[in-house]
């Protein structure tokens, strides 16, 4: 009897295990089902490297959107990328106990604060800054790039600066017997050691960029064209999501689903790099 | 006279500075990026506090939501469904899944490594994709419609990777003398994981839980597809609701409530500015640095 009971709750155990798995590959099946056979009847070519976007006339080209997201993106790691990486050496490094007090919740509460509140944020101060100095309309890549950075600051400040910290104290000694400061020795010396979990937080933020759905529909225009300046609004492969699923039918909502499978693949190799990164920290 | 060789003054400081600007610039460089993260961060919350307080008014908390009041009630009653729904699938899924892997399953198990791929990609896939699936499956293809239960069970796979993380940690933390006390009392595997090793990784779980509601409390993308967005409290787990993200930003992007937006994201900043707090205090009872997790 008691070993009934032990053989059932391991095999509960294990069922429970599987639950991930299956959630995976249901989420796969789900996507992949409805999406394919719509890049299938639009065409691939037609669907990735499209121009135009008009569900009216049946014109579903998402390079507009593939082109604003990566543009996106790439904007926020410019400006999250730089100060995260230094906020992080601060913490690791330079920070003294008070101040680090108030640092590491900070950064965890910057986590925390729920992307629509980030939205309303850009929509209320950023919008209007980039309109006033920049010119155009505010809505615009820059204005997305901007609000991005900040919400990606958070992931790459705590995971390089457990990067930083897992490197041994001796090469920090190491570098000040041979004379170099302690800037130096830091940024030369303890950095580089640190070099792939740094970059493993980069790859985390740009899955974070990419993947923003409800603030950088907020603060980014949406309009489908590829943007030829900074201040040009921009739709991302996300928003054209929210954007349009409401009221969407037939081939229409099967491409929508169809960019949740681009997103998913693109998603997919940002993991893989990660989790390939991560295995050689190890 | 020894105390004093390793004790710096700002001056010794300052002549080694410059000799060596590279130093200097790189000394500043980091002290400003740390300026610009704090001063980020408070100024998006003094600024949302500021505009926001003055239009906490009564009205904003009425039990019935209309177009006058704009009420955030129900959706924060809501938002609570939401939660405990929410981890009512994932809390129990999580933590025997993390039993599985961290007390049943041997050294190099086929299913182990699956387990831990899948939960990787589960926590990096978008909300957006997440309230995609949740609309295809719970919605059209188990029929639950726009409800709070597809939006709670879309929610539980997307906190699952979370909960199971952190108990795994937990669990990994409690020592092996542990199970090995009770196994020599003569405890099987199952009474020795309920009544020894789970207790004693009780706050891990507990902070894992803690992060899963806060990132159900600001999903918005995932259940604007699920849960929808009737703003009602709602009367069975089959009706469509909103949660006071959704809430947020139906009521920001249809620029008719600013102050009432205002208001809401006092309300939202106070609430994640409390769970944080609570695993903060729990990762210090944890003692050593929980907060990464």
């Amino acid at each position: 009897m008691k070993n009934a009971k032990e053989t059932i709750m391991k095999f509960v155990f294990l069922l429970a295990a599987t639950v991930s798995i299956v959630a995976v590959i249901l989420i796969c099946v789900f996507l992949f089902a409805s999406g394919i056979p719509a890049i299938g009847e639009i065409g691939i070519f037609n669907f990735l490297f499209g121009t135009q976007w008009r569900p009216a006339n049946d014109l579903y080209g998402i390079l507009p959107m593939i082109i604003g997201s990566i543009y996106v993106t790439a904007g926020a790691l410019i400006i999250g990328v730089p100060i995260g990486i230094f906020t992080a050496v601060f913490m690791a490094r330079f920070c003294p106990g008070w101040l680090y007090k108030i640092m590491k919740p900070a950064t965890n509460l910057m986590a925390g604060i729920p992307s629509v509140v980030y939205g309303f944020f850009g929509l209320v101060i950023i919008v209007p800054f980039v309109r006033d100095s920049f010119g155009g309309r505010g809505m615009s890549v820059l204005t997305a790039s901007i609000l991005l950075g900040l919400m990606i600051l958070p992931t790459i400040i705590s995971m390089s600066e457990s990067a930083i910290r897992a490197v041994p104290q001796s090469y920090y000694e190491g570098g000040l017997a041979l004379g170099a400061s302690h800037e130096r020795s830091v940024f030369f010396t303890v950095v580089p050691a640190a070099k792939s979990g740094i970059f493993a937080s980069i790859i985390l933020g740009v899955g974070r960029a990419i993947g923003e759905t409800m603030a950088v529909m907020m603060v980014a225009g949406n309009q489908t064209v590829i943007p030829s300046k900074i201040t040009d609004g921009v739709r991302t492969l996300t928003t054209n999501i929210v954007m349009e699923m409401g009221y969407s039918t037939d081939l229409h909502r099967e491409a929508l689903i169809a960019t949740a499978v681009v997103l998913f693949v693109f998603i997919l190799i940002i993991n893989l790099s990660f989790s390939l990164l991560k295995r050689r920290t190890k | 006279m020894m105390k004093q060789i390793n004790i710096i003054t700002i001056r010794d400081k300052w002549r080694a500075y410059r000799h060596d600007p590279k130093s200097l610039i790189l000394f500043l460089a980091v002290c400003l990026a740390a300026f610009i993260t704090l001063a980020a961060l408070a100024f998006v919350i003094v600024y949302i506090l500021v505009k926001g307080i003055p239009y906490l008014t009564p009205d904003l908390f009425a039990w019935e939501y209309t177009s006058d009041n704009v009420s955030l009630m129900p959706a924060l009653i809501n938002t609570i469904y939401m939660a405990v729904l929410s981890l009512l699938f994932a809390v129990p899924v999580g933590i025997f899944s993390a039993v599985y892997l961290n007390e049943y399953a041997r050294r190099g198990n086929k299913i182990v490594s699956i387990v831990r791929i899948t939960t990787e990609t589960l926590s990096g896939i978008p909300s957006i994709v997440y309230g995609l699936f949740g609309s295809l499956f719970f919605v059209k293809f188990v029929g639950f419609g726009l409800s709070l239960l597809s939006g709670a069970l879309t929610l539980s796979i997307m906190i699952l990777p979370l909960i199971m993380r952190s108990t795994e940690e937990a669990l990994l933390a409690v020592p092996d003398s542990y199970r090995e006390g009770s196994f020599g009392l003569g405890a099987g595997k199952l009474r020795t994981v309920f009544r020894i090793v789970l207790p004693s990784a009780v706050p891990g779980i507990l902070s894992g839980i803690i992060l899963g509601i806060g990132r159900i409390v600001g999903e918005s993308a995932a259940l604007i597809f699920t849960a929808g967005t009737v703003a009602e409290v709602a009367s069975s787990v089959f009706s469509s609701t909103r949660t006071l993200s959704v809430h947020m930003y139906s009521i920001s992007t249809e620029g008719l409530y600013i102050n009432q937006a205002y208001a809401t994201a006092v309300i939202l900043l106070i609430v994640v500015i409390i769970i944080n707090g609570l695993s903060s205090l729990l990762a210090k009872k944890l003692g050593g640095d929980g907060a990464n997790g």
